[in-house]
């Protein structure tokens, strides 16, 4: 009854194209970021940090950068985890190298290297296109993993080949290491997280965002309009890279702490967050939020299920999560292959004339 | 008419002007296929100037070089008192040519005022840094250009689907919101590649309509390729014909009527 955009009249084409147009819809907004900042910190514990919170916010800066690419752009990319290992150790050979770095500059400096990285290989997308270009972004995949196994200057000649992160404060709080507490590390991730959500949202909604989509949508058309195809394909590349770099650091230097290429940046975290953007919803912000809550989330939910209330085995449940989690995937997929993004959408549109469809 | 004076009035007492481009004996091959040989025509300012013929006279591919997606082995292409050096389509989108498709080319996933938006990419120049920020010069390029994406919007008289997918439209709406990214861009030249293909009677006189308000209250130089003979020789200036990748016709549609040529190859004659 109060979803409605009656009585809410814009009168200036900067209140047309804003955000949240429906008023109920900004206030959710307002609400969610007051929530995050000033409630959660103080309830915040361990388990809930390292199991749900920490690992969302940080799979969700990725999501967002691989939305800009796949869902924005329409370059398929399973780079995914080696770009995250880029911006991991990058941010530890700056933060070794460089002690007395603010976090925060070594976090943007780690996207910004990684933005490089990927900026070379989508050199290759001009070319080729769909499920060629998807290859060619495995390699990328499969080299930079084997990059950082291989070059023992990248893990400054330690032994075990791992890289652990060395103790390092932002306004006098530990935010990295053993000793950092849960508060500060879940602040630190959100205030960069927000960050890097409202840049995606305007970088989509003006006119690099229209390039990129113009791109993805028919890139013929596109070209006759102006648009550079191989400058669009890289700032897109850039980006999003950018974005994923940062998941990375902070994936490493908050969350692991400590962390091994192979086992940490794998083949199928390319393809964990290409499953967060699909089932979130390819070509939205909120998407790539819902995605990687989905994912996060519902292993957790499973497990306490299944070892939790039902009392099975762990290794059973462990294997049958899988199961789950793949069987949702495929259903999603069939239902509604834009998305959890779309389905909400259509629910917005339905409960706009509810109760009077017609 | 006078082709080779500097400008010319039309039938309806419009001044055409000198030609904003000219095509001096393009020669386009594919392998061992001639697509256009020895080709030469222009285009005035202000003017509408049809390109007819039967398929596969290579009326696309005309277009196709003009565009920049063909770069013909021989001749020159003029833009506005220039030779054209080699560019790449992008480039010339640039330089104020645009242009509409014969099968539909929007962007799918994007609704008719993004659509319209985007066509007025070349116009719009604030850098990654202002719009990531967007408060500021991004926000006030947008509105600028809003502003007059929104008198396109009017012009077509398709305020009602701004919001819009463009997939959920029909096709005569389709070819209107390509017609308006099109003219978006406010060009010196716009290309129609079979603005009219597939449309029936009420459509192509709206279509009709929009082509003849665009030259008039614009300005703008249009060239189009049309198979409707009744709508061509009604809204054209000037035609040219073209077969078999040859020109075969050129002038006003009265002249081309009765060329002996032209009636051969493409217009037949009526059985009585």
């Amino acid at each position: 009854m109060f979803y409605r955009e009656a009585g809410d009249f814009k009168t200036s084409y900067a209140a047309d194209s804003q955000t949240f147009p429906i008023r109920l819809d900004r206030y959710g907004y307002y609400t969610t970021l007051a929530i995050a900042f000033l409630f959660v910190p103080l309830v915040i514990s361990d388990y809930w940090a390292n199991a749900l919170l920490l690992p969302f916010l940080i799979w969700a800066i990725a999501s967002l950068g691989l939305n800009i690419l796949s869902g924005y752009c329409g370059q398929i990319s399973l780079g995914t985890g080696g770009f995250m290992a880029v911006g991991a150790y990058s941010s530890y050979k700056l933060m070794t190298a460089f002690p007395d770095l603010n976090l925060f500059i070594v976090i943007l400096l780690s996207g910004v290297i990684t933005a490089a990285v990927g900026v070379l290989f989508g050199l290759p997308s001009l070319r080729i296109k769909g499920f060629y270009l998807a290859v060619a972004t495995l390699a990328a995949q499969f080299f930079l993993v084997w990059l950082f196994n291989k070059v023992p200057w990248f893990y400054n000649y330690s032994a075990s080949g791992q890289i652990s992160v060395p103790t390092r404060s932002v306004f006098g709080y530990e935010v990295t290491g053993a000793e950092a507490n849960s508060e500060a590390k879940y602040l630190f991730i959100l205030v960069i997280v927000v960050l890097l959500a409202y840049i995606a949202r305007n970088l989509t909604r003006g006119r690099i965002g229209r390039s990129w989509m113009a791109i993805r949508d028919m890139d013929i058309a596109a070209e006759i309009i102006g648009v550079n195809p191989l400058l669009t394909k890289l700032t897109a590349f850039a980006i999003s890279s950018f974005y994923i770099g940062i998941a990375g650091a902070l994936f490493f230097s908050v969350y692991l702490g400590a962390v091994e290429v192979g086992e940490a940046f794998g083949i199928q975290k390319s393809f964990l967050v290409q499953f967060m953007i699909i089932i979130g919803g390819l070509g939205s912000i909120f998407g790539s939020f819902i995605g990687a809550a989905f994912m996060v989330m519902m292993p957790v939910l499973l497990k306490n299920i299944m070892v939790g209330q039902l009392g099975w085995a762990t290794d059973i449940a462990a294997h049958f999560e899988l199961v789950i989690i793949g069987g949702l995937i495929i259903l999603f997929l069939i239902l509604e292959p834009h998305g959890l993004a779309q389905l909400w959408r259509l629910t917005k549109e339905k409960l706009r004339l509810w109760p009077f469809p017609h | 008419m006078n082709a080779t004076a500097d400008t010319y009035v039309t039938e309806d007492g419009r001044t055409i002007g000198g030609p904003v481009m000219e095509m001096k004996n393009i020669t386009l091959r594919f392998g061992g296929v001639t697509a256009i040989s020895d080709i030469s025509f222009d285009i005035r300012e202000g003017e509408i100037r049809a390109i007819i013929g039967p398929n596969g006279a290579g009326k696309s591919s005309m277009l196709n070089v003009i565009n920049g997606f063909y770069h013909p082995q021989e001749g020159e292409i003029w833009f506005r008192g220039e030779k054209r050096k080699p560019m790449k389509p992008y480039q010339i989108a640039q330089q104020g040519i645009a242009r509409t498709f014969q099968n539909i080319a929007l962007f799918k996933g994007m609704s008719t005022l993004d659509n319209i938006m985007t066509g007025r990419f070349t116009h719009m120049k604030t850098n990654m840094f202002w719009q990531a920020i967007w408060k500021g010069p991004a926000e006030r390029e947008e509105i600028e250009n809003r502003e007059i994406v929104e008198h396109v919007i009017d012009f077509l008289e398709i305020q009602s689907i701004r919001k819009t997918p463009v997939g959920r439209l029909p096709y005569g709406l389709q070819k209107r919101v390509e017609l308006g990214r099109a003219l978006a861009a406010q060009p010196k030249l716009l290309l129609l590649d079979e603005p009219m293909a597939g449309m029936n009677v009420e459509e192509k006189e709206d279509m009709s309509r929009f082509i003849l308000d665009v030259n008039d209250e614009f300005g703008t130089t249009i060239a189009l390729i049309e198979h409707d003979m009744g709508v061509v020789m009604d809204i054209s200036d000037r035609v040219v014909v073209l077969d078999y990748g040859k020109k075969i016709g050129d002038g006003t549609p009265d002249e081309v009527r009765n060329n002996q040529d032209v009636i051969d190859a493409y217009l037949g004659v009526a059985h009585d």
